[in-house]
């Protein structure tokens, strides 16, 4: 603006300079007398002037809006910032999940959560429950406060009714889940001293039969760590460790260091799985076998028997079983040996114990099996919690509390814990809400949810994390600890029962010395703290013999039967969490089916039994389990071994909130605790008969192959990648005079031109494992509607990133029927799809109104306000990424059942305000995460200084735990995605030259120009073979 | 000016007079409305009302009421669309085209046909402003309007906005040569009647003296507007197609489809303008005014737009044969082996098959048989939109995105919605326009009524 000299005045009194105005220039009102009291002698006539002013005055203020429901701060508190997010390291651990995390707040409440960097464990990496979980504080049917026999309380009538009936009850149980807390560990002690009760811990998904086996063989009743990254060559005998199996965010990333290959080093893993159902994991093998659950142990056995006689040990005698790739599997071991692994997810000590001894003979103990570091994600015991409900049902138990469990629902003998809590004289849970268990017992003393919580925890011996709250209590709860605490008769809050803990323990044991404030508040800081442990090295005290004869009794190599192989799913898990829509929508990895749980049959059965599934239609059938009996929808899966059938675990809700009851059926009943051990695989006594119900299970993908399209999936060979770089790349040309010519040469655009920054994506298809951690990320981060199963049904999910899972077909390239139907054993891969920011986008060119436009950083954005919503993008679209508001899917009643993060007002404490919600009727797709993006540059711009490459990243790649989505600035020769992509530097062109001969564009030759790279997919197979 | 031989037949038959022209035609507007108009009016209008309902739940619900998905984002709303549009091509063709060509049959004809160009076109319009999910803002922001967002301006590249231009010009055009036909059958109401009427007439007549001047100018403006509606008859099914054609999508990236397009166009409104006279001419007993002739040359218009269009779609797949693109192959042959096969062969019978049936001069002749043949081939352009806009989205070029596409009762209620409202149109327009051009009619009287000669 121009500057100016002009002077404007109030009147000829100023510009005369009047003594008058001069007296009263500081005076609002000058005219008003203003001697009221200076003589006091003020008449009537001033008064009522006055008073008049007074009321006017008043009653024009009163007319301002009333505040409703924003109240500004009066003091600002020190570290809230309006607009400016806060991050904190926190913990979460659920039921045996683990992940050391940074939580987002805005406005002091959270909104998102990423892994933490610093932690050893998950490494900056989370999974979909994690990325979830922060929903779970929101949940308006959370318990708001104690109740007492059903009714509602205050706290000290509870307690005092707890502690007077814990005293007079004599045996007193706590039942919980893994504890990975120590100083809970020391509470639950003094509880425990105060009361004479008994800590038994139970896991939903229990890996019981690796503590029990290392006990026989290692004497120690441990779980070890394993370490996948050193592996080169990996067997896994059905143990999903990519999506379920212990600690899967830790097992991902390790995983995808192996299988991450480039021109000078194109070495990777090779991973072979023998299992029944098609699991995330057996979707990422090299070699998948399918094989009955019946036979897996003696496919143990079998391998234990190859490598002995390699490693010339003793074999042991067991029944022959046919199962392709096993030998191959045992050169490849023994090749390898000290660097390879072999894991199983059977829940069963023996076959474990054999388990124990291949690795042993490999040679993997200390190096990929490590038993001198367990860990302690599963420290259920099975068969104390077998003897506890045998106790409770007899009557025998005084007192019961659970602790942050469901048993009720969560454990196969649910339904005789439900009945035996009456026979307890008295029973506490300190459940979050009124679920299956926590519904029967008489005393309820809600715990606050993690986020709202002080805590530690020890995954690992030496490794330590913290969990601090980010909000304050939304409700009158109480941390279980401090109940437990309170009850025991120590008044000490938790929070300082936590910090003397340290004090005393952690603080002494470092050797930096300092005030033991600054240790505190460094660990608070960084979330996790690490003390060197002595790993101990552990050697065999037992035997495999007994093990491998008991095994050899148990399973047989030839059962006719039909098995029924119990599974979890990636998002759902153990069913804890069923109450969270975004995880209820979240595609399952391998079926892309949501809100269900369905029963997975082979193709082959499918057939035999006429059932056919035509886009989402398909049949229910009855499943009978020794007597057991429930009707499930059936799912055809290919890859399914024949004569089994697959369920998922974690649905059957009843009392888990209104999101997650009655979705799907519970699993968990038709599991057998009866040998000692939770069996997940059910070998015997299953009948299934397909019934003459129809049923629509809601999928987001309804065609499973990729119709052998080149321009969609490209991949290779290890071998072939060896020899060409380039190997299985589709390069499409296109005739131009004369010549043959990428199709990047031909274009009616002028092209842009990005002088900042152009934003890019590389995607590894290599180490995509389809875990789903991404889209969940996106949705928390972006607002995305949760729609709900029927408009899923009608195929209106609004997911911005999805993965595409495609099936191999056996058949040939141009039997266009066959194509569509998927091989019985399929080769599987995973492609991340989100809008590919394309610099030729064929969305821009059709919009009527201008509404989705292109940046001058390479993106394309969409313009909510004005889209009126005609479609034409997303018809246009090759990659069908956007996605139509075709309701109001916020403050709708409609929706308020399933989109609870825009529906109720706790519910939209989750939201995003950086992100807009998306109104009826306009259409929204992957922005990149804009906001990200502007924050980022906003940032570098305030600390004058250009933006780094790792400044800025989106919320799919942040998640990703195997790293496969590398974001970052392709104008930045700097940058990991220009050196990954080895971009020709000094380019400011839209069509950047890329080297990598793995890289592609989906679609190269319609040329729009993408954004996104992806990497072709490099199997470690010999040759090209099922 | 017009010689007719004495081979041809006449034009008009049944001997009629000036005067027979006249009454034949005014009669309507005059009496009272018969039964069967209160019958099929009132029908029209409940269609109307019905479809009411479906319109205000998509218009209150949003436009997930309709069967569409993440992958098929158009489907009956833009099949509707082109569908009308298409029909309302005749008219223009028949006043404009024809009238420059001095085809002298198409006097007794072109007043309906040119009102149901207008009421197929009102019915076209309304989809594209309620497909939108905003079209309460949707339905001017799509104009290039000044406004006060700052430089806000509307897409010129993008052919929905040439869609804009195209309908609205077609729709100003054909509505002004439509009423400017009126205006002296306007005059001869008039002139007959008294009181109220002769007050509405008069006024819809803008004060036609039947001075030769006023002739004279009435044949210069018919001429020239003639001339402005005869390209607009390419242009508009041109652009319509182009909504398509410049697309990346396979089955719709094809340059084939202006012509085809054009060509189905006529190829549909010549069977709608069918349908509507053979009920038109019985109703209203106007037999002599719509002769058997008529029918037949309109039937052997569809026959040579029939063979067009069908020679287009064997073309199409010879393209994608030809082409040598995976994508653009696996459309075509998806189109007739794929799940929608029926549409597919529903269209290729309806208007490939079906109308070479009409070289039989015995089928040609019929009323019967025109009258069905005149629904079946409006049947198979229905499904002509569809089988370009539903088969081509349901699978392009991910398998990942692959879906089908399922109407609703919204769908269903939006397009009865449109029938309801281009029949009442329609009834109304009879019963208080005449329907014949009464002026143009006696124009050819002379060469083919005896009476008239003498």
């Amino acid at each position: 603006m121009k500057e100016t000299k002009k002077t404007y005045w109030k009147g000829l009194e100023q510009l005369s300079n009047d003594p008058e105005f001069v007296k009263n220039a500081d005076r609002e009102f000058p005219e008003l007398p203003s001697t009221l009291s200076e003589d006091g002698n003020a008449s009537r006539r001033d008064f009522l002037k006055l008073m008049g002013f007074s009321l006017a005055a008043a009653s024009l203020a009163a007319c301002e809006a009333p505040v409703r429901k924003a109240i500004p701060y009066v003091n600002k508190p020190v570290d809230i910032n309006p607009s400016i997010p806060n991050y904190y390291a926190s913990t979460f651990a659920s039921g045996g999940n683990y992940a050391s995390i940074v939580v987002k707040t805005r406005e002091g409440r959270p909104i998102k959560i990423d892994g933490n960097e610093l932690s050893p464990i998950n490494k900056g990496k989370v999974n979909a429950i994690v990325e979830a979980s922060v929903l779970s504080l929101y949940d308006k049917e959370r318990l708001t406060g104690p109740y007492l026999g059903g009714q509602k309380t205050d706290w000290s009538s509870l307690d005092a009714e707890v502690k007077s009936k814990l005293a007079a009850a004599g045996s007193v149980k706590v039942v919980a889940n893994t504890i990975l807390s120590p100083t809970t560990e020391k509470a639950l002690q003094q509880f425990s001293d105060a009361f004479g009760a008994e800590v038994i811990m139970y896991d939903p998904l229990s890996n019981y039969g690796i503590a029990k086996a290392s006990e026989t063989y290692y004497g120690q009743a441990v779980v070890p760590s394993y370490f996948f990254d050193k592996a080169k060559t990996i067997v896994s005998f059905g143990a999903d460790f990519l999506g379920s199996w212990i600690s899967p965010i830790e097992f991902a990333g390790q995983y995808a260091k192996t299988r991450k290959i480039s021109k000078e080093n194109p070495v990777m893993s090779r991973h072979f799985q023998f299992e029944s159902n098609l699991s995330l994991t057996g979707a990422n093998a090299d070699y998948r076998t399918p094989i009955k659950a019946s036979q897996s142990g003696l496919a143990v056995l079998a391998l234990y028997n190859m490598i002995a006689s390699k490693a010339g040990a003793s074999t042991v005698s067991a029944p022959a079983v046919e199962v392709a790739h096993l030998e191959k599997a045992a050169n490849e071991l023994w090749a390898n040996r000290g660097a390879s692994l072999v894991v199983s997810g059977s829940n069963d000590p023996n076959v474990q114990t054999v388990v124990h001894a291949i690795n042993e003979l490999l040679g993997n103990n200390g190096s990929t099996v490590d038993f001198g570091s367990p860990v302690n994600f599963r420290k259920g015991n099975d068969a104390e919690m077998n003897q506890f409900v045998t106790d409770l049902n007899a009557g025998r138990i005084g007192a019961v509390v659970f602790y942050n469990c469901n048993p009720v629902y969560d454990h196969p003998r649910g339904a005789e814990i439900a009945e035996g809590i009456g026979k307890a004289r008295f029973s506490v849970a300190t459940n979050m809400t009124m679920d299956e268990t926590s519904s029967l017992v008489q005393a309820i003393a809600p715990d606050h949810h993690y986020l709202e919580s002080w805590n530690d925890f020890e995954p690992k011996p030496g490794h330590f994390s913290l969990s601090q709250p980010t909000i304050s209590p939304l409700f009158d709860t109480r941390q279980a600890q401090d109940s437990f605490l309170v009850w025991a008769g120590d008044n000490t809050s938790y929070y300082d029962f936590l910090q003397q803990s340290w004090e005393s323990s952690l603080f002494t044991q470092i050797e930096t010395g300092g005030e033991f404030q600054e240790f505190w508040d460094q660990s608070l800081y960084n979330g996790v703290l690490a003390i060197e442990r002595e790993s101990a090295v552990v050697s065999p005290v037992g035997d495999v013999a007994a093990a491998a004869s008991a095994v050899a009794r148990t399973y047989s190599a030839d059962n006719s039967g039909a098995e029924l192989v119990v599974y979890t799913k990636v998002a759902i898990g153990n069913g804890t969490f069923a109450n969270n829509p975004w995880l209820q929508e979240t595609p399952d990895p391998i079926s892309k089916a949501t809100w269900d749980n369905y029963l997975t049959v082979s193709q082959k059965w499918a057939t035999e039994n006429g059932v056919a599934m035509v886009e989402e239609n398909t049949r229910k059938a009855t499943i009978n389990v020794n007597g057991k009996q429930l009707t499930v929808p059936v799912l055809i899966q290919p890859g399914q071994a024949e004569g089994t059938f697959g369920l998922a675990l974690g649905y059957g809700r009843t009392k888990a909130g209104r999101v997650g009851n009655g979705v799907g059926v519970n699993a968990y009943e038709l599991l057998d605790a009866s040998a000692g051990f939770v069996n997940f695989d059910i070998t015997s006594g299953v009948t299934v008969e397909v019934t003459a119900d129809t049923y629509k299970i809601a999928r987001t993908q309804t065609h499973q192959t990729f119709m052998g399209r080149e321009n969609v999936i490209q991949e290779a060979t290890l071998a072939e990648y060896k020899q060409d770089a380039s190997a299985g790349r589709y390069k499409p040309e296109i005739y131009k005079e004369g010549e043959f010519v990428k199709p990047s040469k031909i274009s009616l655009w002028k092209g842009h031109q990005y002088s900042q920054h152009h934003w890019g994506l590389a995607i590894d298809m290599n180490s995509c494992i389809g875990c789903s951690a991404c889209s969940v990320a996106c949705q928390v981060e972006n607002n995305v509607a949760v729609v709900g199963k029927q408009e899923v049904l009608n195929r209106r999910e609004m997911a911005w990133i999805r993965i595409d899972r495609y099936y191999s077909s056996d058949a040939a390239a141009d039997d266009l029927d066959g194509l569509e139907k998927a091989s019985e054993n399929p080769e599987v891969t995973f492609q991340p799809m989100m809008c590919q920011q394309c610099n030729n986008a064929p969305c821009e060119t059709v919009c009527p109104v201008a509404a989705t436009t292109h940046s001058s950083e390479g993106l394309n954005q969409m313009t909510y306000n004005r889209c009126i919503g005609t479609r034409y993008c997303a018809n246009n679209c090759p990659y069908k990424v956007r996605r139509f508001n075709w309701f109001k899917y916020h403050d709708n009643s409609q929706f308020a059942g399933v989109n609870v993060a825009q529906n109720d007002d706790l519910g939209k404490m989750v939201l995003n305000p950086d992100v807009t919600v998306r109104a009826r009727g306009v259409m929204e797709k992957c922005s990149m995460c804009v906001q990200r993006i502007q924050a980022g540059k906003l940032e570098a711009k305030r600390e004058k200084r250009k933006v780094k490459d790792g400044d800025i990243n989106v919320a799919c790649a942040v998640a990703c735990p195997t790293d496969a989505l590398v974001f970052g600035d392709m104008n930045d020769p700097e940058s990991r995605i220009s050196k990954l992509l080895k971009i020709e530097e000094n380019t400011t062109s839209a069509l950047k030259e890329v080297n990598e001969e793995r890289a592609y564009h989906v679609l190269e030759e319609i040329n729009v120009s993408p954004n996104v790279w992806y990497f072709t997919k490099i199997r470690n197979k010999d040759k090209n073979e099922a | 000016m017009q010689v007719t031989s004495s081979v041809r037949q006449p034009l008009v038959t049944g001997g009629k007079t000036y005067h027979d022209v006249t009454h034949d035609v005014s009669r309507q507007v005059e009496g009272k409305p018969s039964l069967a108009w209160f019958l099929a009016f009132l029908t029209a209008a409940g269609v109307l009302a019905l479809g009411a309902i479906a319109l205000v739940a998509t218009l209150w619900e949003g436009i997930g009421m309709w069967g569409l998905n993440k992958t098929i984002g158009w489907a009956w709303d833009i099949t509707n669309f082109v569908w009308w549009v298409g029909i309302g091509h005749a008219g223009t063709l028949i006043s404009a085209v024809l009238l420059l060509f001095r085809q002298k049959w198409r006097t007794s004809i072109n007043r309906a046909a040119e009102a149901m160009t207008i009421f197929a076109v009102i019915c076209a319009a309304m989809f594209p402003v309620i497909h939108m999910g905003r079209p309460w803002i949707g339905a001017y922001w799509a104009l290039p309007l000044p406004n006060t967002f700052g430089s806000l301006w509307v897409n010129f590249n993008s052919p929905l906005l040439w869609d804009v231009f195209a309908i609205s010009t077609y729709f100003s055009v054909s509505l002004v040569f439509w009423y400017i036909g009126l205006i002296p059958d306007f005059a001869t109401i008039r002139d007959r009647a008294t009181g109220l009427r002769k007050t509405i007439y008069g006024a819809l007549s803008f004060g036609w003296d039947g001075a030769a001047k006023t002739w004279m100018r009435y044949e210069s403006v018919s001429l020239i507007l003639a001339g402005l509606a005869t390209p607009l008859v390419l242009s508009v099914h041109t652009i319509v197609s182009f909504d398509f054609a410049t697309s990346v999508i396979p089955g719709w990236h094809t340059t084939i489809f202006p012509p085809y397009f054009v060509a189905g166009a006529i190829f549909s409104g010549f069977a709608m303008v069918l349908t509507l006279m053979i009920i038109t001419r019985k109703v209203f007993k106007l037999e002599d005014y719509i002769t058997m002739g008529h029918i037949e040359l309109m039937n052997i218009v569809i026959i040579i737009t029939g063979s067009i269009v069908g020679i287009a779609y064997i073309t199409e797949f010879f393209i994608a044969w030809y082409s040598g693109v995976e994508a653009e192959q696996y459309a075509f042959i998806n189109r007739a082996t794929g799940p929608y096969w029926w549409a597919y062969w529903s269209m290729m019978t309806c208007n490939v098959i079906s109308p070479q049936l009409f070289w039989i001069k015995k089928i040609r002749t019929s009323i019967v048989a025109t009258f069905i043949l005149s629904l079946v081939v409006n049947i198979g352009m229905w499904f002509e939109r569809f089988v370009i806009i539903v088969t081509s989205l349901h699978r392009d070029f991910l398998p990942s995105s692959w879906a089908m596409f399922y109407p609703t009762w919204a769908d269903v209620g939006v397009y009865m919605f449109t029938f309801g409202l281009f029949f009442t149109l329609f009834f109304l327009f009879a019963k208080f326009f005449p329907v014949i051009n009464m002026a143009e009619v006696k124009s050819v009287l002379k060469s083919s009524s005896e009476k008239a000669a003498k």
